[in-house]
């Protein structure tokens, strides 16, 4: 008996990361979704089944559709995370297309420049920002002065309030998730055949219209990869709220931690959680979908 | 009335309907191309020809329109198209890899360069449908690029190059990609849709089997320099230089001196085949001058006996190919020099009625016609 067998080594390296998955990611989330059809109460843990007459609590659940503080909640992280996404996308997407098109060389350093910001914590940058937008900073007091100078004598302001608010929150995910829209565009735009714009040149269409024709729609795929790694995270996102954004206006993140937390209502927070990840699990789908599609489309060229 | 289309006809096609003059183009010190001037006519097939890296792709790529002339000029019809943007000119271009677009259905492609035409839909529809049927693809129009054949894909390509009717149709390789059979049919095919079209072709291709059959002219380029112009006959024929002799086809040299100019005839000495041998001459050729002589392997004929002629030498069998339609043999000469030799096999061979193999003594000879007599 050989202790090094091909097919028992391939089959343990496939199953490897299964496991890790069924171990961090099914179970725990089993646990969540087993917890949700609980009844908080003061015990320690803080829930227990069968505490009404059915086994399964359904209460959870109802309650995410009664209380306008989930909706609300969940209509916030969704109008933040699209709003991040889709500025991602108008910013990421000529910084990915000009990547493609410069010398080799230069490529390799602007690509380490995008990566460049994951080398600092990310909650150093988000306190920067931070920094940058309280009302006593230089750069609200240049964007006062500015704004100031454009608007008649009636409308001026002492300092524009960027602090907690939406606005905030959209501007600092636009700036910690902008690699994860460049990168995957790169990657997209990058494998596309030149000569396909060139063709489009030489039957008399001018660069724009090469564009429009061409190039984006043979880079929706990194579009939608870009957009999901954006839009998901962003959709659950806790720190970024948390220090800059309306606490009065709390996006599911920020709910579902305080349902842990503070209320130690640990069933209630397991709903929202699962809630959560139905959305998530969603586009998700789509993104697999689209991405199937592609690969199979790929796989039938020679 | 005829007679007069037809004169009309021919006065247009001689006037150059292209005109590369002077043209250079460099890429930082590497000059890709080198002074190349060039006149096509109208409605002909003009073949750039060379191995990679003379030159041939950048020169079309400077008719498309895709690359600027460092200097010179190009014009086409009369007009001077040297700044002219490859959107605004009148020439299309069928890539090498076709280039179709993925997304597009076959229909779709086809009518992409329409669209900026000013025609009706019903006129665009029109044109689509007779481009497909031109290339023989009526079925196929709803299909994508990545359902098709590779030949097909190809035809594709064709249709939409020719779709805008352009003056001027650029093709890159259009057979690399195609396999022997289906190649030998689509160099006809094209032919064929050049002359119901008549539009001007230029054909950039490295396989000089392809650059004779397509072509009525061509250009052989080498080192971004144009080394010869002429038809397929002409530069195999008379090829001007070794250089050209030997890109084209198969073919011996041997280096020597003129003996003596008798009126056509001259005589040369050429140490590495042992002896005098006859030649006609060509102008400017006196005693004493440094000649190469080069003569193709096909016009040498290969005998048991001696032929009891001029020109005629003896060696052995080296080495022996057959190649069905006929056998090439390689013949040392006493001096040395191994000299190729064609034998079209006329009739069936078996194993043992061969005229020669290998270690056998056989006589070389050729006509003074045949060798080429190059001075530099």
């Amino acid at each position: 008996m050989r202790w090094f067998n091909i097919r028992g080594w391939s089959d343990v390296t496939i199953a490897t990361p299964y496991l890790w998955l069924v171990i961090f990611f099914l179970i725990p989330f089993l646990i969540v979704v087993a917890m949700s059809f609980a009844t908080r109460t003061t015990t320690s843990p803080p829930f227990s089944f069968g505490v009404t007459d059915n086994y399964l609590d359904f209460r959870n659940y109802a309650r995410l559709f009664q209380d306008d503080l989930y909706i609300r909640a969940f209509l916030t992280s969704i109008k933040n995370a699209a709003m991040a996404t889709f500025v991602c996308l108008l910013v990421g997407y000529p910084m990915a297309l000009g990547l493609t098109r410069v010398s080799k060389s230069a490529r390799n350093i602007l690509l380490m420049l995008v990566i460049l910001p994951f080398w600092t914590s990310f909650l150093l940058r988000v306190y920067a920002w931070i920094g940058l937008m309280g009302t006593n900073s230089w750069f609200n007091k240049l964007l006062t002065s500015a704004y100031n100078t454009l608007v008649p004598q009636a409308w001026e302001l002492n300092s524009i309030h960027l602090m907690n608010t939406n606005f905030a929150v959209v501007l600092v995910t636009v700036y910690s998730y902008l690699p994860f829209m460049i990168l995957p565009l790169y990657a997209n735009l990058e494998k596309l055949d030149m000569t396909l714009n060139e063709a489009a040149m030489d039957l008399g269409s001018r660069p724009f219209r090469v564009f429009l024709d061409v190039t984006l729609p043979l880079s929706v795929p990194g579009i939608i990869a870009g957009g999901l790694l954006v839009f998901i995270p962003a959709c659950g996102e806790l720190v970024i709220p948390g220090l800059v954004g309306n606490p009065s206006n709390p996006m599911i993140g920020r709910v579902i931690s305080d349902e842990f937390a503070s209320a130690r209502d640990w069933p209630m927070a397991s709903a929202v959680a699962v809630a959560l990840l139905i959305l998530m699990v969603g586009p998700m789908m789509l993104y697999t979908y689209y991405d199937a599609k592609a690969q199979e489309k790929k796989a039938m060229e020679p | 009335m005829t007679e007069t289309a037809t004169s009309q006809k021919t006065a247009a096609s001689s006037a150059p309907f292209i005109r590369i003059e002077n043209v250079s183009k460099s890429f930082g010190s590497f000059k890709a191309v080198d002074s190349v001037s060039l006149a096509i006519k109208k409605g002909e097939i003009f073949a750039l020809l060379g191995g990679s890296g003379c030159g041939k792709t950048t020169l079309l790529r400077m008719l498309a329109g895709f690359e600027t002339p460092t200097t010179g000029k190009i014009f086409i019809d009369g007009q001077d198209m040297t700044n002219i943007p490859a959107y605004e000119r009148p020439v299309n271009m069928m890539f090498q890899s076709y280039a179709l677009f993925p997304h597009m259905s076959v229909e779709k492609n086809i009518a992409y360069g329409l669209k900026h035409e000013k025609m009706t839909d019903a006129q665009r529809k029109d044109r689509v449908r007779e481009m497909l049927d031109l290339v023989q693809l009526s079925q196929f129009g709803h299909r994508k690029p990545h359902q098709i054949s590779g030949g097909q894909r190809q035809r594709v390509a064709l249709a939409r190059a020719l779709a805008r009717a352009p003056k001027l149709l650029l093709l890159d390789e259009p057979l690399a990609a195609l396999d022997k059979k289906l190649r030998e049919h689509t160099q006809f095919e094209l032919m064929n849709i050049q002359h119901k079209t008549g539009v001007t072709f230029v054909v950039v291709t490295h396989d000089q089997e392809e650059a004779m059959i397509l072509s009525d002219r061509m250009a052989v380029m080498d080192k971004g320099q144009v080394k010869q112009v002429g038809a397929p006959t002409e530069v195999y024929e008379y090829p001007n230089s070794k250089f050209v002799a030997g890109f084209i086809g198969s073919i011996n040299f041997a280096e020597g001196k003129v003996a003596a100019v008798n009126g056509d005839m001259a005589e040369i000495d050429l140490p590495s085949m042992g002896g005098r041998f006859t030649a006609c001459s060509i102008p400017g050729l006196e005693a004493g001058k440094d000649i190469t002589l080069a003569i193709r392997p096909e016009k040498i004929a290969i005998s048991r006996e001696n032929p009891g002629t001029k020109n005629a030498v003896q060696g052995v069998v080296n080495d022996l190919g057959y190649l069905g339609k006929d056998s090439l043999y390689k013949v040392q000469l006493p001096s040395g020099m191994i000299v190729s030799v064609n034998l079209v096999n006329a009739r069936r061979v078996g194993e043992y009625d061969r005229l020669a193999v290998w270690e056998d003594k056989v006589w070389l000879s050729f006509e003074p016609g045949s060798p080429i007599l190059l001075t530099n």
